[in-house]
């Protein structure tokens, strides 16, 4: 989230689209109810099915799966050809000003530059035109002009077209964008709130990217009220994030060298990025600051200024990451030996599972560190048709390590709106069940006792890496979260009075700005500095006051970056810093510094009229056009799910998304209309969480058993009764439900074509409380989102036909 | 640091206040909600209470969890109740259908409760210690990262990439935990690396 939770009461429209808050999110989701109650807020909801959002919901739009992009590009259409354009925002804190190179095109789908035997672009002509002295071209009538190429792109989407493609009426898709549109003006916002509904598909960060740049059209970005807040799903999956648990990422979003940058000073070349405006902050610029810190957190006094820092201990890649589906595909291919699972239980959550299952059976030993029985660490038990697998012929070796829960746990956690909240333990584990910290330290402990002992190839990253913890079998939760902090490895003079100390040696860093570059500092994860200093736990502050009820909750907890609350807060006041909305104001200029409710982005004392409020972009402005960063386009444009039912009207030579990866042997698994005509989506339930809450007795009583969700139409063309038995099936997996048959699904039309839609929700596996079922997975088709490779989870297709239970 | 005394001192005060209150002005009239008013009291007299958070979705509701016997004394503590945190900004004591069934996930038949270990094509997991378990995991780690860790690539450049092994963390867990896993992780030269992040 750019905002919070708390912050949402301050709106005047809510668009929930892409998400489920009231079921997935229900006490977030309160605070819509709170905005809608005071402020006379109003709630849009645009969904495939009648949710309970959009239950109590002011005007609520139906949508097929995978098509939002299509639509939410319609709205911007309408706003642009209905002059509903914050203008004073866009000119300021926007690059639609900006001339982008010659040669840029968008034609039949693509955009300039595909590579069709690739799958990929040539990104080159995607980028501004830069003028002699290194900075952007900058002249909004220029016919190159971000703002004029937008317009033309923009074009197509006609209330008429999107009706086509989304199967929105065009009336309620008109009424929508009005709605929205009115928006436009610096004291009406709106805010966006998506979870899985937009990142689930082939195209997710597109989906995100097209409502971003509508909420930058209309001025909703950094001020209260508005901001683009993704929901989010496990309680800790924003710090999750923001650690960089993923192939490719290091601790506040810097990113693994590739095998291509062979030395720092190669790394660093392509990082570090110097303004394209004048003035600008370019925070970037303290890139190696960030790094070289966390290279010390990592490896202590072995990261020497003369080994680059020991830029050599961290691993290179070959490709873009090793995520979740390219790993099991190459066990899939048995090249993968060992594989360990941490609370995650992919055997239900990675898509196709008759491929994970062959994947799985072809590791050597598989570790599951879980507080409770997962199917993952079960995948070669058999359990009928709810897992029907060769036992015997299975060779893979388990390990099952009990973990403790929750409950028994202290730390902190990252809620959406970036609040790091630390909590304690109540409980004794059960069991011999045992912390991950510890179970993580024994395992490195024994790891490295073996390095010393045997030797090997490259010891030195495991021997070397910095441990110093009281007891090393054990690190508190607090020394980790000291060294996540980071602290002054030295005493540090100021750069321009080498008389005065500005860090003393051992203590804790208040803020990231005191980083430095050469070795004096570590920190485990800079965005996290400042929420354990000298002062103490600032994670652990509990104070509800809230001056002025903005809504920020400024001493409670901790807010990354430097306790913001709001990202982006200086574009809450106009290009002079005066205040938007007086009734709302969040940050102004008193002429000599910024002030008010929150920690301003900018620095404090850097005059409005030079400095733009988007620090980490070299521009200063947010981008409408993102230059060559996104692998897919550097606008949004419309492509369909890789199962659809219906052809893309706009290029119908594309299929899916054109640069998305798709593994040998993939595509040929893609069913099409004509065998499976139904459209398919994946959701959640209120009474459950993933794959957990079925070990609950109570969450197993209130919803005991998978079903899939029809239309009353689809129910009476294929004979299927409400509760009665059915077999879903797709070109990768078959599965048997009850059926719900319901009026929250309507068939929608689409290019004149009837579109049935098939809900399918996530919840039921073979272990726990509930009934025995499938979840969507069995199902859904092995290919992820072009740039971050979320599977498409959202929209595929299926056949449905009534059949008999199982047998007693 | 667990609940805060004041708070907690306040909060007894206060129930006892509303109990008496309750009593007085309603008579016993309405026998239920003067019953559970004459027991609050108790509760927080004879359980521990502790601040958490929901486990599941990131709305981070705030929950009090009452335990009998103090963890921080180093008793046993047994979790009887979980309630939403009156005084967490977001959620104000309220929780969902899925943090109202918390305490039945802490306790669930199904919880982990000792390392196991299934055998190759054996049809049963068989119960080991921690040592037997973590010594064969590191084991296997040591073999299959001696055999294929990549020191260089082709070209020469030191790479120091470990593809054979992979690690899926969890998004539940806390940023000590991940902090720990990263360095664990990374310093192996691990790269098959991810999170529920994407499901």
């Amino acid at each position: 989230m750019t905002n919070s939770w708390t912050d949402i009461k301050n709106t005047d429209l809510v668009v929930i689209m892409g998400g489920n808050a009231a079921e997935a999110h229900p006490c977030g989701f309160k605070w819509v109810t709170e905005a809608k109650a005071n402020r006379g807020a109003k709630l849009i909801v645009v969904d495939p099915r009648f949710t309970r959002s959009a239950s109590v919901a002011d005007f609520y739009a139906p949508i097929r799966q995978g098509t939002d992009i299509a639509f939410l590009l319609g709205v911007i259409n309408y706003c642009i050809g209905n002059d509903k354009v914050q203008w004073d925002y866009v000119k300021a804190f926007t690059n639609a000003p900006y001339i982008i190179k010659e040669g840029f095109g968008y034609q039949d789908g693509l955009f300039t530059g595909y590579d069709e035997e690739r799958r990929d672009y040539n990104r080159s002509t995607w980028d501004y035109e830069l003028g002699d002295d290194g900075y952007v071209k900058s002249d909004l009538e220029h016919p190159r002009s971000v703002w004029n190429l937008l317009k033309k792109h923009v074009s197509v989407y006609t209330p008429e077209m999107v009706e086509r493609i989304c199967g929105t009426p065009k009336d309620k898709f008109l009424k929508v964008a009005q709605m929205i549109s009115e928006c436009s003006t610096p004291t009406k916002t709106m805010t966006s709130m998506y979870a899985l509904g937009w990142t689930q598909h082939s195209k997710g960060s597109q989906n995100i990217r097209a409502m971003a740049m509508l909420q930058l059209i209309l001025g909703n970005i950094g001020v209260r009220g508005g901001g683009m807040n993704a929901l989010r799903g496990h309680s800790n999956i924003q710090g999750l994030t923001d650690l960089g648990l993923m192939s490719n990422l290091i601790p506040g979003y810097l990113t693994i060298p590739t095998e291509k940058e062979a030395t720092l000073d190669t790394y660093m070349s392509t990082r570090g990025f110097k303004p394209l405006r004048p003035n600008q902050m370019s925070y970037w610029q303290n890139y190696k600051k960030f790094f070289v810190s966390f290279q010390k957190a990592m490896w202590g006094n072995a990261a020497t200024a003369e080994n680059s820092f020991a830029y050599d201990y961290l691993p290179k890649l070959d490709v873009p990451s090793y995520d979740m589906l390219r790993i099991m595909e190459l066990m899939h291919q048995g090249k993968v030996n060992g594989y360990m699972c941490q609370g995650f239980n992919p055997l239900l959550s990675a898509p196709n599972r008759k491929k994970l299952t062959a994947a799985f059976a072809k590791l050597k030993f598989l570790v599951v560190m879980d507080p409770l029985q997962t199917e993952t660490a079960r995948f070669w038990q058999n359990h009928g048709e709810y897992n029907d697998v060769p036992t015997s012929s299975i060779q893979t070796e388990v390990i099952e390590l009990p973990s403790t829960c929750f409950a028994e746990d202290e730390g902190s956690l990252v809620n959406s709106g970036r609040w790091l909240q630390w909590h304690w333990a109540g409980g004794t584990p059960p069991g011999e069940a045992r912390h991950d910290t510890w179970i993580m330290a024994q395992i490195f402990q024994r790891l490295k006792a073996l390095y010393q002992k045997e030797g090997g190839p490259a010891p030195e990253p495991i021997v070397n890496l910095s441990w110093n913890y009281k007891d090393p079998n054990d690190p508190t939760p607090e020394e980790l979260a000291r060294e996540i902090n980071g602290s002054a490895l030295e005493d540090v003079a100021d750069p321009n009075d080498p008389t005065k100390l500005v860090l003393q040696k051992g203590k804790q860093l208040a803020t990231f700005a005191l980083l430095r570059d050469d070795g004096k500092t570590a920190a485990g994860c800079w965005i996290y500095t400042g929420c354990f200093t000298e002062a103490g736990n600032m994670m652990a502050r509990r104070s509800t006051s809230d001056p002025d009820a903005t809504g920020a909750y400024s001493n409670w907890a901790f807010s990354w970056p430097a306790n913001r609350r709001i990202l982006y807060n200086r574009a809450s006041a106009d290009i002079n810093g005066k205040p938007w909305d007086d009734s709302r104001k969040l940050l102004w200029w008193d002429g000599a510094k910024w002030t008010g409710y929150d920690i301003p982005d900018i620095g404090p004392t850097m005059k409005p009229t030079e400095v733009g409020p988007f620090i980490m972009n070299p521009e200063g402005t947010s981008r409408l056009f993102t230059r060559g960063m996104m692998r897919d386009g550097p606008f949004p444009a419309h492509y369909e799910p890789f199962e659809s039912p219906v052809a893309n009207v706009i290029a119908p030579k594309v299929r899916g998304n054109p640069v998305a990866r798709v593994f040998k042997g993939d595509m040929e698994q893609f069913g099409d209309a004509k065998e499976f005509p139904y459209a398919a989506t994946s959701y959640r339930l209120t009474e459950h969480f993933h794959f957990w809450t079925k070990h609950s007795q109570v969450n197993a009583s209130m919803q005991p058993e998978f079903f899939v969700e029809i239309s009353e139409q689809l129910a009476k063309e294929k004979n299927i009764a409400n509760g009665g038995w059915v077999r879903v099936w797709s070109k990768r997996g078959s599965v048997k439900a009850k059926a719900v048959v319901t009026k929250r699904i309507q068939p929608l039309t689409c290019d004149g074509k009837t579109v049935h839609v098939v809900g399918i929700p996530l919840h039921w596996g073979f272990m726990g409380e509930t009934k025995k079922g499938f979840g969507p997975n069995s199902l859904t088709p092995y290919v992820g989102d072009a740039n971050i490779e979320t599977p498409e989870y959202k929209a595929f297709l299926v056949d449905i036909e009534p059949t008999t239970g199982p047998v007693a | 640091m667990n609940m805060e005394l004041s708070r907690r001192q306040f909060m007894k005060g206060v129930s006892v206040g509303i109990a008496g209150t309750t009593l007085g002005a309603l008579g016993f009239g309405d026998i239920e909600e003067a019953f559970a008013s004459s027991i609050r009291p108790w509760k927080l007299a004879n359980l521990t209470e502790t601040r958490n958070t929901c486990t599941y979705c990131s709305v981070a509701c705030g929950i009090i969890m009452y335990s009998k016997g103090d963890l921080k004394k180093g008793e046993k503590a047994d979790i009887v109740h979980i309630e939403g945190d009156p005084d967490h900004p977001t959620n104000r004591g309220t929780l969902c259908p899925k943090g109202a069934g918390l305490l039945d996930i802490v306790h669930a038949k199904t919880r982990t409760l000792y390392p196991q270990i299934r055998k190759p094509g054996s049809d049963k997991f068989e119960r080991v210690s921690w040592d037997q378990a973590l010594d064969r995991v590191a084991r296997l780690m040591k073999d299959d990262r001696d055999k294929n860790f990549i020191a260089k690539n082709s070209d020469g450049v030191t790479v120091n990439r470990w593809l054979t092994t992979g690690f899926l963390a969890a998004s539940a867990t806390t940023n000590e935990t991940a902090w720990a896993t990263y360095k664990v992780v990374r310093s192996a030269g691990m790269l098959a690396f991810d999170n529920q992040a994407r499901v």
